[in-house]
C-alpha cells in the first residue's frame, strides 16, 4: 500500500488491511535525504522583503518631509545630475559584473568567480566613494542632514542605502577568501546566490532612489 | 499553494531556489537597463517635455519598467521557485509597501492641510 | 514630594554618561535592587553548589534544538510577565491612594518609568516571548520536522530577545527608563524633552530585541513552507501552525517598520537630525504615523497565534473537528491583510479629517467580522460536543466572553466621533486590556496547560489551575470594569494624583482587582512548583489528551529528533486520522537521523550585543565601537565554521525509542 492509496480508502478498509500496511502508510520507513540548505535563498528571500519595507519607511518620510526646506536649500540647489548618472552607471556595471561571477561560478571556475566579485567590488567601492564625496560637499556647504527635514530625509534614505552596499562589500570580501579555502562547495555556492539577491536588490533601491529623490527632485 | 499529495514534491525545486540566468539575460537586462536609465535622465537634464507634471510620470513609468526589468533579468523571479513562494512574498511585499507609502503621504497630507495653513518655510515666521 | 529636576551633563570618554547620579535616588529601587541582587546571589550560588551551569550551558544555552529554545522563551516571557506586573499592582496602589490631596507613594519621575516599563514589558517582553515560545515549540512538532529550517538562527534569534530584556531591566537600577508612555511620542521623546538615558534604553532594548524577533519570523515561515511532512499540503495544516504562519508573515512585515521608526528618533536623539522635531522641517505627528503601521500589525501578532491555541483546545475537549477549518484559515488570512489598513483608529484625533478617519473607521469595523467568523466557529465546535472542562477548555470559555466583551467596545472605538470622546481615556485602557489579558493572556495560561504534558511528561496539577483561573477571571473583571466607567466619566489615562474625591472608589476596586489578579499570578507558580514536586503522580503518556494533530504522536516530552519517523499525512488532524486507523509506530528499522550541532554563537553574540547597546545608551563610544566590531567580526567567524551537523546513529534512536516507550518517563528526571 502506498502513500497515496489511503487517500482513497474508507476508514474501514485502512483498518482492515495488515497492520504492516497500515505503519507503511503512515510512516515513511525509507531513507530520504533531505537538501541540505533547501530552505536558504527562500528564507534570504524573505529576509530582503523586510528590508524592502525599512526602505520604504524611508521612502515616506522623504515623501512627507522632502518639501520642508525650513528656508534652507532644495533639491535645485545641491543635486548634481551628472554625478549622480555616473553614480547609477557604477551601480549598474557592477550589477552585470557580479552577473558574470555567477555565470563563471555555474561552471566551477574559482578563481574567475573570484575576480569578477573583485571587478564588481571596484564598481561598488567607486559608487560608495563618490556618494560620499556628494555627502561631504553637501557638509561643506551647510547642507548637513540636521539643517531641514528635506535634508534628513535626504541623508537617511541614500545613506541607509549606502550602508547597504557597504555591508555587501564586507560580505563580498568574506565570501572571496571563504572560495579560497573551500572553493565552490555547495555551502559557497549557496552564499554566492544569496549575495547575488542582495546585490540586485541594492540595484532595483536605487532605481527608486534615482527616480525619486534626484530626478523627481530636479523638476 | 502547493498541493501535492505526493511525498516530497517541493524537494525537487529545492536545488533552485534562486533560479539561475543565462549570459544572454544578463546582457539583455544589462543593455535594457541602461536605455531605461539613461532616457529619465535625458529627460530631466534636458528639460525635453515642458510640464513637469507629465515629465514626472513618465520617468515614474520608466523606474518601473526597470524595476520589473532587474526582477527578470538580475533576480531571475519567475512563478516557479520556491513553489510560488518567492513571488507570492513579493507581492505581499509590494501590496504592503504600497499600503504603507500611499497610506502615510495621504494620512500626512490631509493632517498638513487641515491642521498647518501656514507654509512649511519656517524661515517667513515672525 | 516632586524631585529636583538632576543635571545629567555630565560625560567623561572613559565611562560616557554613566557616573555615581546614574543611581536612581529612590529608596524603593534600592529595595529592590536589595532584593534582587540577594536573589541573584543565591541563585547562582545554588547553581554553583549543585554544578548545574556545566547542563545549562550545554543542554539549554547552546542549543538549537527548537523544543528547548521555545522553553526558554516561555520561562523569559514568565520572568518579565511577573516583572511587568509587578508595574502593574504599583501603578494600582499610587491611583487607589493618590486622592484629597494625597501625593500617593510615587514621584511623578518614577509613576512615568512605571507606566512606560510596564506597557513596554508586557508588550515586547512578555507576551511576545510567550507566542514565540508557543510556536517555536509547537509548529515544528504539528508538522512532523525535526526542527525548524534555520537551527543555529532560532536559537540567535532567542539571545537578542533576551538580550533586551537584560538592557530593560538593567534600566531600572542603572539611570532610568523612559517617561514617555510604551511608544515614545515625539516630540516628548526628543532629545530637548528626554534628554537623560530613559528614551535611549528604550530604543536599544526594542532595536536589539526586534532584531531576534524579526529573524525568528522568517526562520518560521520557511519551516513552515519547506519543512512540512509529506502529504501535509496548506489546507491539512494543523490550524495553529496556520495561524503561526500568518503570524510571522505579520513579523516580518511589520517589524521592519519598527526597526526604521526607531533609526529615526536615535537620528534625531543622536545626530540632531529633523525627523521628528518641532523646528526645522520635522513633523512630529509621522513619527506617530509610522508607529502606529507597526503598532497595528503587533496587535494581531499577539493575538493570531492565541487564536490558533483555542483552535486547537476547543477541537481536543470537544473530540471533534474544529467547525469550519478552511473559514477559519481565510478568517485568519483576511485579518493578515486587513490589520495593515487599519493604522490611522490609534489617533483618528490627530486632525487628517473627514475622509480619512471614515477610512479607517470603516477598515476597522470591517477587520471585526473575520474575527467574529472565528467566535462563531469555536461556538459551533462546542455545539453538539462532548465537551471535557479541563483547564484548557475553561481558559477558553473564559476567554470566549471576555474577548467578545473587549471586542465590541473596540467596535465601539472604530467609530471616530465616539473615539473623539473616549481617546486616551481610561476606556481606552479598559478596552486593550479587555482585549489582551482575555486574548492573549487567557491564551497564553490555557496553551501552557494544553501543551505542558507534552515539554515535560506529567500534567499540571489541576485544583491549584482552578484557583489560579478563577482568581484571574475574578481579578480581571474586578480590575477592568471600574476603568470603563471612569473613561466614560472622562478620566484620562496615565495620571498621578486625583481631585475628585468620587473617583477614588472605583480605583479602590481596581486596586482589589488587581490583587486578586496576583493571587491567580501566585496560584500558577505554585501549580508549577506543586506539580514538579509530584510530577510521578501526575505523569502522562504521549497523548494525555486525545490529541488531534501530531505532536500528540511523539512521547512526552518528544525525543531529541521529534520523529523517529516522519510520519505521512493523509487528513487534516493527521494524529486523530493515524488512531482512527490504528497505526501503529515501526518498532524496528530505525535509521541514522541528520540533526544540527549546538553552537555557543548565539549567546556569545547576544553578550555583546547587550554591552553595545549599553554603551551607547551611555555614549561609551569606544566600548561602542569595540562591541559592534566584535559583533561583526564574530558573525563572519561564525560562517567559517562549515561543520555544523551531525548523526545520531541508529543504534541511538533505537534505545531512545525503546526506553520512551517502555515507560512514560518524567521530566527533569
Amino acid at each position: 500500500m502506498t502513500a497515496t492509496t489511503r487517500d482513497t480508502m474508507t476508514n474501514s478498509t485502512a483498518t482492515a488491511a495488515s497492520p504492516e500496511a497500515r505503519t507503511a502508510a503512515f510512516y515513511e520507513l525509507e531513507p530520504h535525504h533531505h537538501p541540505e540548505g533547501a530552505s536558504t535563498m527562500l528564507g534570504f528571500w524573505i529576509y530582503l522583503m523586510s528590508d524592502c519595507l525599512i526602505f520604504a519607511m524611508l521612502f515616506a518620510a522623504y515623501g512627507v518631509l522632502g518639501g520642508n526646506f525650513a528656508a534652507g536649500p532644495g533639491p535645485k540647489d545641491l543635486f548634481e545630475l551628472p554625478l549622480i548618472a555616473v553614480n547609477t552607471a557604477m551601480l549598474l556595471f557592477s550589477s552585470i559584473t557580479y552577473g558574470f561571477a555567477m555565470l563563471v561560478m555555474e561552471k566551477g571556475k574559482v578563481r574567475a568567480t573570484q575576480g569578477w566579485l573583485l571587478v564588481t567590488a571596484v564598481f561598488g567601492a567607486s559608487f560608495l566613494a563618490i556618494e560620499l564625496y556628494e555627502f561631504s560637499h553637501l557638509i561643506h556647504e551647510g547642507a548637513g542632514p540636521w539643517r531641514s527635514g528635506f535634508l534628513t530625509a535626504f541623508f537617511s534614505l541614500v545613506g541607509t542605502h549606502g550602508l547597504h552596499v557597504t555591508f555587501g562589500l564586507i560580505w563580498l570580501f568574506t565570501l572571496v577568501v571563504q572560495l579560497s579555502k573551500k572553493g565552490l562547495t555547495p555551502a559557497n555556492q549557496r552564499r554566492l546566490q544569496c549575495l547575488s539577491l542582495f546585490w540586485h536588490f541594492l540595484d532595483v533601491i536605487w532605481i527608486g532612489v534615482f527616480t525619486f529623490v534626484y530626478l523627481m527632485g530636479m523638476l | 499553494m502547493s498541493d501535492h499529495s505526493t511525498p516530497h514534491a517541493e524537494d525537487h525545486h529545492d536545488d533552485h531556489g534562486a533560479g539561475h540566468g543565462t549570459m544572454r539575460d544578463y546582457v539583455i537586462g544589462f543593455l535594457l537597463s541602461v536605455i531605461l536609465t539613461a532616457i529619465p535622465f535625458w529627460l530631466v537634464m534636458t528639460n525635453a517635455i515642458a510640464d513637469k507634471a507629465t515629465t514626472a510620470i513618465v520617468i515614474m513609468a520608466f523606474a518601473i519598467v526597470q524595476i520589473v526589468v532587474h526582477m527578470i533579468y538580475f533576480l531571475h523571479m519567475n512563478t516557479k521557485s520556491n513553489n510560488g513562494w518567492t513571488v507570492m512574498a513579493l507581492i505581499f511585499t509590494i501590496i504592503i509597501v504600497v499600503i504603507a507609502l500611499s497610506g502615510s503621504l495621504w494620512v500626512m497630507h490631509h493632517l498638513n492641510t487641515n491642521m498647518m495653513p501656514m507654509p512649511h518655510d519656517m524661515g517667513q515666521l515672525p | 514630594m516632586a524631585i529636583e529636576a538632576v543635571d545629567h551633563s555630565h560625560w567623561s570618554p572613559l565611562l560616557g554618561r554613566l557616573w555615581w547620579d546614574a543611581i536612581p535616588p529612590d529608596p524603593i529601587v534600592w529595595a529592590t535592587f536589595a532584593g534582587v541582587m540577594l536573589g541573584g546571589i543565591a541563585l547562582v550560588a545554588a547553581l554553583t553548589y549543585f554544578r548545574v551551569w556545566g547542563y545549562l550551558w550545554k543542554e539549554w544555552f547552546t542549543s538549537v534544538d527548537h523544543k528547548k529554545i521555545g522553553i526558554m522563551y516561555m520561562v523569559l516571557g514568565l520572568i518579565m510577565f511577573i516583572r511587568g506586573f509587578a508595574d502593574a499592582i504599583m501603578m494600582r496602589l499610587q491611583q487607589a491612594l493618590a486622592f484629597g490631596g494625597s501625593e500617593g507613594y510615587l514621584n511623578a519621575h518614577h509613576f512615568d518609568q512605571v507606566f512606560t516599563a510596564h506597557g513596554v514589558i508586557m508588550i515586547f517582553f512578555a507576551a511576545m516571548p510567550f507566542v514565540t515560545g508557543f510556536m517555536n515549540y509547537v509548529v515544528p512538532l504539528q508538522i512532523g520536522a525535526r526542527d525548524v529550517s534555520f537551527p543555529f538562527l532560532n536559537n540567535f534569534s532567542f539571545w537578542m530577545t533576551t538580550s533586551g530584556a537584560v538592557l530593560i531591566m538593567a534600566s531600572l537600577f542603572i539611570g532610568e527608563f523612559g517617561q514617555t508612555g510604551w511608544l515614545a511620542y515625539p516630540p516628548l521623546s526628543g532629545i530637548a524633552y528626554s534628554p537623560y538615558v530613559g528614551v535611549d534604553y528604550w530604543i536599544w532594548s526594542l532595536q536589539i530585541a526586534g532584531v531576534g524577533t524579526l529573524l525568528s519570523g522568517v526562520n518560521l515561515i520557511c519551516t513552515i513552507v519547506k519543512m512540512r511532512a509529506p502529504g501535509m499540503n496548506m489546507m491539512k495544516m494543523p490550524i495553529f501552525t496556520w495561524t503561526a504562519l500568518c503570524t510571522n508573515i505579520l513579523i516580518v512585515a511589520a517589524f521592519p517598520v519598527l526597526t526604521a521608526v526607531l533609526t529615526m528618533l536615535s537620528m534625531d536623539r543622536y545626530l540632531g537630525f529633523n525627523f521628528f522635531t518641532n523646528d526645522l522641517g520635522g513633523s512630529a505627528m509621522m513619527y506617530v504615523n509610522l508607529i502606529w503601521i507597526w503598532g497595528h500589525p503587533e496587535v494581531y501578532i499577539l493575538i493570531l497565534p492565541i487564536f490558533g491555541v483555542f483552535s486547537e483546545i476547543t477541537a481536543t475537549f470537544c473530540g471533534k473537528r474544529l467547525f469550519g477549518y478552511t473559514s477559519m484559515v481565510y478568517a485568519t488570512m483576511v485579518i493578515t491583510i486587513l490589520s495593515y489598513i487599519v493604522w490611522l483608529h490609534h489617533f483618528f484625533t490627530m486632525g487628517s479629517g473627514a475622509s480619512v478617519n471614515s477610512f479607517f473607521g470603516i477598515t476597522t469595523m470591517v477587520i471585526s467580522i473575520p474575527t467574529g467568523a472565528k467566535l462563531f466557529n469555536w461556538l459551533f465546535t462546542m455545539y453538539r460536543g462532548r465537551i471535557r472542562f479541563e483547564l484548557p477548555m475553561m481558559w477558553t470559555v473564559a476567554f470566549m466572553v471576555t474577548f467578545t466583551i473587549g471586542g465590541m467596545t473596540g467596535v465601539l472605538l472604530a467609530v471616530p466621533p465616539a473615539d473623539f470622546v473616549l481617546h486616551n481615556s481610561l476606556f481606552l485602557i479598559a478596552h486593550f486590556h479587555n482585549v489582551i489579558i482575555g486574548g492573549v493572556v487567557f491564551g497564553v495560561f490555557a496553551g501552557i496547560n494544553f501543551w505542558w504534558p507534552k515539554a515535560f511528561g506529567f500534567k499540571l496539577h489541576e485544583g491549584l489551575g482552578k484557583i489560579s483561573f478563577w482568581c484571574w477571571v475574578v481579578g480581571f473583571y474586578l480590575a477592568f470594569m471600574p476603568l470603563y466607567v471612569l473613561g466614560l466619566m472622562g478620566v484620562t489615562r496615565r495620571m498621578r494624583v486625583f481631585d475628585d474625591p468620587n473617583l477614588q472608589i472605583w480605583f479602590v476596586v481596581a486596586a482589589i482587582g488587581a490583587a486578586v489578579i496576583a493571587a491567580g499570578i501566585g496560584a500558577f507558580v505554585l501549580q508549577v512548583a506543586f506539580s514538579i514536586w509530584k510530577r510521578k503522580e501526575l505523569a502522562c503518556d504521549g497523548d494525555p489528551w486525545g490529541g488531534r494533530t501530531l505532536e500528540w504522536s511523539t512521547t512526552s516530552p518528544p525525543p531529541h529528533y521529534n520523529f523517529a519517523f516522519t510520519p505521512v499525512i493523509h487528513d487534516i488532524d493527521a494524529w486523530e486520522d493515524m488512531k482512527r486507523c490504528d497505526v501503529a509506530a515501526p518498532k524496528s528499522g530505525f535509521l541514522d537521523i541528520h540533526m544540527p550541532k549546538n553552537t555557543g554563537t548565539g549567546i556569545i553574540l547576544g553578550g555583546i550585543a547587550t554591552v553595545f547597546g549599553f554603551a551607547m545608551i551611555w555614549q561609551i563610544w569606544w566600548l561602542a565601537a569595540i562591541t559592534f566590531v566584535g559583533m561583526i567580526g564574530y558573525s563572519i567567524a561564525h560562517t567559517f565554521n562549515y561543520n555544523r551537523d551531525y548523526y545520531i546513529p541508529a543504534d541511538e534512536v533505537a534505545e531512545t525509542e525503546a526506553a520512551a516507550h517502555g515507560q512514560p518517563l518524567p521530566a527533569g528526571a
